[in-house]
Formats: structure tokens, C-alpha cells, sequence
């Protein structure tokens, strides 16, 4: 048993008693505390929770009773899910210290399923970026090459499973958030149908287009844990009520004989790395060979998706983060009994969030205003249905929509931070999903031949057809890997001290 | 020189417009499960929903919907087959997200109407205030400023803040203008928030209670000159909190408004605060420069999508309408327009009727409710109902039925109960109130009366019978009105044989 197996074979070691929970998790601990130094991708570590989860599974399975397959896996929680009594800051200091005295949805199921919750992972603030380097707390390294990004906004949650600080993790997509730091990190990612996970706990960026997901490093992994944290939630409205697909026989059927696969006109050519391109090119080959049939499918609208996401994004943003004013929790700045409440809360807000939230709640805020909503968020609204159009009429012509994650592979820390602009087109593959609400996964699928860094390979499906992604995930995957020999993670430098 | 209403309204017509705002009594608040208890230790009545925690998100209680849809029914709306939730985002520290989750452009309920009747100096007549919309939205939590001379935040030493309110469902019924009220637009204002207030009553939706905030009105009213046909500019006044102060608050708006247009000033577009001393306004924010509420769809609620069938079935729980109930009680009862208004006026309308069904004479009723009780309760400074059961009332117009109790025995058994000495029964036997109608007790009352009155005696015995009244008037006294005067009137007669 090592840490760097995946998680179903953890969880067979666990089931056949030749490792106990409790070991496995100090296993992780003890990889964190030699290579977390370097990475940072954890902001916080709930030692003695995870632990104590840990032994009571350990218990329950010595009394012999039916335990969840996840049941004493360890697993990194992006910090944007509130944990009962745990710090959840989300990336930013004006909820530094803040401990929610209640679990978010999907904690409660990670609970329930006896998954063990190493800590909170690290995050551009309030979910806001696409390098983990809008951290309050400092940004998060890529394994593959510290000196890079680890993606984001999950920078932390793709670093744990990359530098085998965890096999499994929680993220949250907005725009991408959970599949391009899959992308750049080599490890794979799953944006759900949005309304598949309940949002209930999940720190709101964008309510409309927020969605959190399971990460790990492997499609069946990833569909064990998406098992776990899907379905229908009463407390959250926009949660469907209807069955999860069944995500693990599809990640373990292997097969696409004959399965249609869009190639998206829009999201591939220029603007994309060589590199990228090619891998994303071998991967269509490889499906190719697995009997699968390709088609190339227009959709004119995807154009628009990033200047319409960055209207409704930051216009939802101004509104959701109005609540962190100093009065109810969180940070209170210039509390002097002589300031008056509007004071405090104005210099509270300005040293408690930074420059990239600020940009947005101030955009989003303009966008709403009167006078220019309609121009604005009103229009914004009509490309949203524009796109749904686009992806609808695609899926007559096929059953999944594929592209490129990511135009780039893992930049340079500091290499666009002062360049919003072109922080922002790292999404541009990204967002049409999250704007139609459908699914998207990103697994890997290369090295790039400039910079031996990894690729990510995108699946789309239509809503609520999760399924169809873990279908075509696992059966490339699994061609990858035998093509490769050994896993992708295995082509990464092995980090200093660890296992 | 200042105009007095007379005047002003000779030279103005006024123009009313009023917003209704009511808190519904469900169990549970607007979009979490927390109790809406009035009066609850501060901050109890809280989670992280209501409280805005990161992360908590709204679910919207049914019955809110439920209630507001039967609100848009009796005021003859016409109910939205997609209406949506908006967020209203500005900054206070009692509002927990720094948005309020109301509606906006897609409100549930559109076009209805409501008809009141106003006694005008030809007669009653009917106005019909037509309704723009009824729309749901949740409540904010409570502010108390403390240490300041104005009880504001300016000023204020520290604030208190209590959420126990936050998220409490509101509904709030908005007029369109109602113009041509003229000289009866107080009238007019007072009627319309009293006959919502009966409807929603009837609904059993709210408590409606005034005082309790539980139903707030904003007076919305302007003037223009008599026949301009030009709308004037409005004020907004708030904090009105009785039916008297809707009408307080339209005259004294009237008069402020036409005596600043006399001397050339300009009305401002302001937030004006009822003054229930003095029945005037004075000026709150101004809204000169529009506060904008940057709405939009709320991304965490999904659009309401009322069944049609759902629709009918709560159309067919209508009860009747407060007016035609009115009406139909007042025919059943033969009660004249006066003392009817009387009773709807004290509030009593309900317990006249419930004891009516309890099988009390309906005049009987009405002025032991009206009469007796309402005294006592006057002057106790408390409702009618609180001092008195509506079971026990009736009993006691039963035993003056059966001439156990005469009117002035009953009177005192009243008193008993309202003291708390028991039932009215209990009452009779510890007061010895029963009527004294034994033969022998009353004929040694009767012949006292005749020794000390020999003359007025004689008189009836020479067929003088309404002398008789003196003689019976000395044993009721001497009995303590306990006698049962019909019986000694018998006996006595029988007695100086007539």
C-alpha cells in the first residue's frame, strides 16, 4: 500500500484489513508535512477530525458493518465548503478565523460515507482566478514544477492529489475552477450538472454558475467520490431532484464503440498551445481507435461566453459578497466605538478583500446598476440561452462534446498576474459549461512537447447525462495508460522528501 | 396665513396611493425553518439562513405562497403563472445578506381591486381602490439604537441587533393612485387599510395587528391644483400604525403639502415618519436621489410556477367576503346601519356572532358585548374578549332568558366572572344572586311593603292598578332586585285582590 496508489485501491486495502484507516491517514499527514512546505496546498489541517474519523471507521469495520467504498479514504476539502468548527476561509482574510457552525452538504456526506477530511485546501480568493495566486495566504505550487501555477481557482484541492498529499478532493467550478487546475496538474477533475451536488455550504461566488465537484487522480476514483456527493438536496432550490447517473459503471464499462464525439470548432485552433493541441489530437486518435466516431460541430455563440461570464459572474459576486460586512462574523477593522457602522464596514471590506474581488464586486456592481442592466446583465442572459442553443443543437449531432481544457499548460507563478485579461482567457474552453449548466471533466492527456508538462483533454455531456463523461474518461484513460505505460503523475519529478 | 383642510382641499386634489405590508403568521420563516414567535428572547429564533451565513442558501416555505395567492385571490388579482424572486441589494447591519429577497418586475399576484364604503355627506359610497400588485418578501431583522436623542443610528451610542424578525414572511399589497377622493381621501385611506385588514383576517393569514407591526402602512399622497389634472409630487409616510393615524396621516399631509405649495415651495420626493402625537410628518431620508436597489433575478431560488389547479382549489377555500358577511349578519340580525358599524368599529363582530350561535337572542347579544363588557373593558384598557369567554356571555343571557337572572343580577354576575370568581354559575351560588321567585319568601317581602304603604295599598285595592308600580318598587328593594319582579307583581295583586 503506498500513497501513491489510487483511491478504489486504498479502498480495497482498507476493505481486506491490510492497512487501517488510521494508517492511511497518517501516511498522508506524514507526506503533507514533508512536501506541503513547498507546495501549499493546504491552508488548514484538521488532524485530530480526520482521526478521529478514521478510527471510527476503523471500529465499525472491525464490527463488521457495511461500510461506504470510501469509507477511511483520506481527502483534501477545498476551503470554500463549510466544515462544522473548521476555519473556512476561502482564500480570503476578511473570513480569516471565521469557523461555520454548521456542514455544508457535501461534508455531511463525505461524513456520512466515512471519508476522512485531511483539511481545507488553498484557493483564489472567494474562487476568483485561475492560478490559485489571488490566495490571501499565499499561492499554491504546481508539483510538476514549483515554480508554476497550480491552476484555479482549486490550485490547492489539484496540488494535494498531484504531490500525494490526498487521492481524493473537493472542488468547486465557476468557470473552471475544478478542470483546468485538473488540466495543468495532471490529476482529473469533474464539473457535475449544476443542480447534480448541492450548492447548500458552498461559499457563493456565483450562484448561478457555482458547482462543486469531485478531483482525483483517476476517472474511477473521481466517480467514487462523485457516487458520494451527488444527488438531491431540500435545502438547496436548485438541486434537481432526479438519480445520479451511475458514474461508476460507466467509468468502468471501457467502452465507446460507436459513440459520437463532437469536436467543438470554437474551442481549438489558434490561441491554443502547439503542444496542447497536439496532445488533444492524439487523444481524438486514440478514441478513434477505440471505435469511436468523430464529428466537428459548430457553436457560433461560444464567442460571447467569456465577455457575457464576466458580466453575470461579477454582477452575482456583488450581491453574494455583500454579507461580509464585520457586523455578524469575520473580520471587523476600525471598531473603535467612535466609527460609525458604514465606516467600519467600508474599511473592514477594504482590507479584507483583495484586488482581483474588489475588481469584481465593483464591475458587477456597475453592471447592475440602473441605467445599465439591460445593456449589461440583461444581455449577458441572452447569450446564456444563446449558448444553451449551441451546446442543444450540438448534442443532436452527438453524444459528448470534447476540446482542449486549457489553451496553455502551467504558467509561471507572477507570469499574468498583473494581466487580467489574459488570466481570463485560461477559461475560455472552460465556461460555456458552466453558462449552458451542463457537465464537463478534464482528465489528463499528455505531456506537451515544449515543456513536458501536462494536458488536459475536456468532456462535455448534457445535463444530468454525467454518466456519458466517465464513459469516454475512463475508456481514454485507460488507453493513455496502457500507450504510456505508467501513470502521467509518474512523469512528474518526485518532490523533495517525499515517499 | 395658513390653509386648514377645508381649504386646502377646495384649492387641491389630493392623490392617494397606499402600501401595505404584512407579516403572514406561518410556523416557520420565509425561507428557513426557524419559528417566527412574536416577542421571543432576541436572537433565538435564528440559523445560518436567516442569519446570512456564507454558504446557507433560501428554500421557500409553501405556505407563504399559499397565503399570499389567497391574499391576490380575495383582492381579485389575477395570479402570475411565473413570477420569480429578485434580490433588493443595499447595506444596513439588520439585514443579514445586505439584500432583501423580494420581487421585482415579476411579482405573483397583478390587477386586483378592492371596493370600500365611505359615508359621504349624500350617503354611502362606494371607492374602489384598484391594486397594482401583491408581492412576497422576507423580512429584516430589528435595529434598536441605543444612547442617541432620536433613537436613530445618527447619533446613537451603540446599536442592538436582534434577527429573530429577520426572514419573517412579508407580504406587501401596493395600490395603484387613487385619484377623485377629494375631501374624503382620510376617509377613503382608513377604509381601505380597515377592510384589507378584515379580509386578511377572514384569510387567517396574519394576526394583523397594528401595534405589533405585524400589518405596516406607507401613505403615500400628493397634491395638485383642483383641475390642473397634474400629478403633484408624492411623500412617502411611514410608521403609520393605526387606522387613526391612516387618517391623521392623510390630513396632515393635505395640510403640510398645500400650505408649502401656497407659499411657492417645492414638494420634495422624501421619506416622511408619522408622528403619532402630534398627527404631523416629519422628514426622513430624502429620495431626491434615487437609492438604487441594482435588482435582479435571485439566482437561489427557482422561478414560482403556481398550478393552475392548485390556484382554483385555494380560489374555492375563499371564505366569504368580510362585506357580504357583513351584510348578511346585519339582515339575519335586523341590526340598524348605525349600531352594525358600531360593532364592526369595536371589533366585535365575530364574538357578537359566535355567541349568537351559541344560541344567545342576537339584540341580547350585541349589547352585553357592546354594553356591559366593552364598559368594563374600556376602562381596563383591554379587548372585550380578553375579560370574559364568549361561552360564558351567552350562558348568562340564557339565565335572564329563563328568569334566573334579572338584568341588574346579571350585571353583577359579570362583575364576578371578569374577577375571576368562576363560571356564571359559580358566581350565582357564592354571590346568592338567584332570583328570588320562592312564594313565601316574596309574600313576606310583599306584605312588609303593604304595612309600611297602607294607603298606596287601599288605592290598588280600589282598582288603582298602576299604583301597584310604587308597591312592587319597595320589594325589589327590599330584596335586593333579587326578586323576580314579574312574579311579586302577580302575587301582590292576586294579594289585595285584583
Amino acid at each position: 500500500m503506498s500513497i501513491r496508489d489510487n483511491a478504489w485501491q486504498m479502498s480495497e486495502a482498507l476493505h481486506n484489513k491490510e492497512i487501517s484507516a488510521v494508517e492511511l491517514a497518517n501516511d498522508h499527514f506524514d507526506q503533507i508535512s514533508k512536501v506541503d512546505k513547498d507546495v501549499h496546498a493546504f491552508l488548514y489541517l484538521d488532524k485530530e477530525g480526520a482521526l478521529a474519523q478514521a478510527k471510527e471507521v476503523d471500529k465499525k469495520r472491525a464490527a463488521g458493518e457495511k461500510l461506504s467504498p470510501l469509507a477511511g479514504v483520506p481527502l483534501a476539502l477545498k476551503d470554500v465548503m463549510t466544515q462544522r468548527d473548521i476555519p473556512t476561509t476561502c482564500g480570503s482574510k476578511i473570513l480569516e478565523n471565521w469557523r461555520p457552525p454548521y456542514d455544508s452538504t457535501v461534508v455531511t456526506k463525505l461524513k456520512d460515507a466515512g471519508v476522512v477530511i485531511l483539511g481545507k485546501t488553498n484557493m483564489d480568493e472567494f474562487a476568483m482566478g485561475s492560478s490559485t495566486e489571488n490566495s490571501a495566504f499565499g499561492p499554491t505550487h504546481n508539483p510538476w514544477d514549483l515554480s508554476r501555477i497550480p491552476g484555479g481557482s482549486g490550485g490547492g484541492s489539484a496540488a494535494s492529489l498531484a504531490a500525494f498529499e490526498a487521492p481524493l478532493a473537493i472542488g468547486t467550478d465557476t468557470g473552471g475552477s475544478i478542470r483546468q487546475p485538473a488540466a495543468v496538474t495532471g490529476t482529473v477533475g469533474v464539473k457535475p450538472t449544476y443542480g447534480g451536488v448541492s450548492r447548500y455550504g458552498l461559499v457563493a461566488f456565483s450562484s448561478s454558475l457555482d458547482q462543486a465537484g469531485p478531483c482525483a487522480r483517476t476517472v474511477l476514483d473521481t466517480a467514487l467520490l462523485h457516487q458520494v456527493i451527488a444527488g438531491y438536496d431540500p435545502k438547496d432550490s436548485t438541486s434537481i431532484n432526479q438519480a445520479v447517473p451511475d458514474v461508476v459503471a460507466a467509468a468502468k464499462k471501457l467502452d465507446v464503440k460507436g459513440m459520437k464525439i463532437g469536436i467543438v470548432k470554437q474551442l481549438s485552433g489558434d490561441g491554443y498551445q502547439k503542444g496542447v493541441s497536439n496532445k488533444f489530437n492524439d487523444a481524438i486518435a486514440e478514441l478513434v481507435k477505440l471505435g469511436a466516431e468523430i464529428v466537428e460541430v459548430s457553436c457560433p455563440n461560444f464567442e460571447y461566453a467569456l465577455a457575457a461570464y464576466y458580466l453575470i459572474a461579477p454582477s452575482e459576486c456583488s450581491s453574494n459578497l455583500a454579507r461580509f460586512d464585520s457586523i455578524r462574523f469575520g473580520l471587523r477593522v476600525g471598531d473603535d466605538g467612535i466609527k460609525s457602522a458604514e465606516e467600519v464596514m467600508n474599511l473592514t471590506r477594504q482590507a479584507g478583500f483583495g484586488r482581483e474581488v474588489k475588481r469584481r464586486i465593483i464591475l458587477g456592481t456597475y453592471a447592475l446598476s440602473s441605467g445599465y442592466y439591460d445593456a449589461y446583465y440583461g444581455s449577458a442572459q441572452k447569450v446564456r440561452t444563446l449558448i444553451k442553443q449551441d451546446f442543444d443543437n450540438a448534442f443532436t449531432k452527438c453524444d459528448v462534446l470534447v476540446s482542449p481544457t486549457a489553451p496553455t499548460t502551467a504558467f509561471k507563478i507572477g507570469e499574468k498576474s498583473e494581466d487580467p485579461l489574459a488570466m481570463y482567457l485560461n477559461d475560455i474552453a472552460t465556461i460555456p459549461v458552466n453558462m449552458a449548466g451542463i457537465g464537463g471533466m478534464s482528465l489528463p492527456c499528455g505531456l506537451a512537447e515544449e515543456d513536458n508538462l501536462p494536458v488536459g483533454f475536456q468532456i462535455m455531456a448534457p445535463a444530468m447525462k454525467d454518466d456519458r463523461m466517465y464513459l469516454v474518461g475512463g475508456a481514454l484513460e485507460a488507453a493513455l495508460l496502457s500507450k504510456w505505460g505508467k501513470p502521467i503523475l509518474d512523469f512528474a519529478p518526485i518532490l523533495a522528501g517525499s515517499k | 396665513m395658513s390653509l386648514d383642510f377645508d381649504q386646502a382641499i377646495a384649492k387641491y386634489e389630493p392623490t392617494l396611493g397606499l402600501e401595505v405590508h404584512v407579516e403572514l403568521n406561518t410556523k416557520s420563516k420565509m425561507f428557513c425553518g426557524c419559528a417566527t414567535e412574536f416577542g421571543a428572547e432576541p436572537n433565538t429564533q435564528t440559523c445560518p439562513v436567516c442569519l446570512g451565513l456564507p454558504g446557507s442558501l433560501p428554500v421557500v416555505n409553501k405556505r407563504a405562497i399559499e397565503s399570499t395567492i389567497l391574499i391576490g385571490l380575495a383582492l381579485n388579482c389575477s395570479i402570475a403563472p411565473f413570477s420569480r424572486f429578485a434580490r433588493k441589494n443595499y447595506f444596513y447591519p439588520d439585514m443579514p445578506k445586505n439584500f432583501q429577497t423580494s420581487q421585482y418586475d415579476e411579482p405573483i399576484c397583478v390587477n386586483g381591486y378592492l371596493d370600500v364604503d365611505v359615508e359621504t355627506d349624500s350617503g354611502n359610497q362606494t371607492f374602489r381602490v384598484e391594486i397594482e400588485r401583491v408581492h412576497m418578501e422576507e423580512d429584516t431583522g430589528k435595529s434598536l439604537h441605543v444612547g442617541g436623542s432620536t433613537g436613530r443610528i445618527h447619533g446613537a451610542e451603540y446599536s442592538l441587533l436582534d434577527y429573530n424578525r429577520a426572514g419573517i414572511p412579508l407580504v406587501e399589497i401596493v395600490t395603484k393612485i387613487v385619484p377623485n377622493t377629494g375631501k374624503y381621501a382620510p376617509e377613503v385611506a382608513r377604509a381601505y387599510v380597515a377592510s384589507l385588514r378584515d379580509i386578511l383576517r377572514g384569510l387567517k393569514v396574519s394576526d394583523v395587528k397594528m401595534e405589533q407591526g405585524s400589518l405596516r402602512c406607507d401613505v403615500n399622497l400628493s397634491l395638485s391644483p383642483t383641475g390642473s389634472g397634474k400629478l403633484g409630487t408624492r411623500s412617502e409616510t411611514k410608521n403609520v400604525n393605526s387606522l387613526r393615524s391612516v387618517e391623521r396621516a392623510v390630513t396632515g399631509e393635505i395640510i403640510r403639502q398645500s400650505n408649502r405649495l401656497e407659499t411657492g415651495e417645492r414638494i420634495v420626493q422624501e421619506t416622511r415618519h408619522f408622528l403619532e402625537e402630534s398627527g404631523q410628518t416629519r422628514p426622513g431620508r430624502s429620495k431626491e436621489k434615487a437609492e438604487d436597489y441594482r435588482y435582479f433575478p435571485e439566482p437561489d431560488l427557482v422561478p414560482v410556477v403556481p398550478d393552475a389547479k392548485w390556484i382554483e382549489e385555494l380560489r374555492k377555500q375563499l371564505p366569504e367576503k368580510p362585506a357580504d358577511r357583513r351584510k348578511r349578519l346585519q339582515l339575519a340580525w335586523s341590526v340598524p346601519d348605525k349600531e352594525m358599524a358600531a360593532m364592526v368599529n369595536a371589533e366585535l363582530l365575530d364574538t357578537v356572532e359566535a355567541t349568537v350561535l351559541l344560541g344567545s337572542d342576537p339584540t341580547k347579544a350585541r349589547s352585553w358585548w357592546l354594553g356591559e363588557v366593552s364598559r368594563i373593558a374600556n376602562d381596563r384598557a383591554v379587548s372585550p374578549t380578553e375579560l370574559i369567554s364568549v361561552k360564558d356571555v351567552a350562558q348568562i343571557i340564557e339565565l335572564i332568558s329563563s328568569g334566573e337572572l334579572t338584568d341588574k343580577l346579571a350585571r353583577q354576575v359579570v362583575e364576578g366572572v371578569i374577577a375571576g370568581e368562576g363560571s356564571p354559575s359559580e358566581v350565582i351560588t357564592k354571590r346568592g344572586l338567584k332570583v328570588v321567585s320562592d312564594d313565601s319568601q316574596l309574600m313576606s317581602a310583599i306584605e312588609s311593603a303593604i304595612a309600611a304603604a297602607p294607603e298606596t295599598a287601599e288605592r290598588v285595592r280600589g282598582g288603582n292598578i298602576p299604583a301597584a308600580g310604587a308597591l312592587i318598587g319597595a320589594v325589589m328593594k327590599s330584596t335586593g332586585g333579587q326578586a323576580d319582579a314579574a312574579k311579586v307583581r302577580e302575587l301582590l295583586l292576586k294579594h289585595l285582590g285584583q
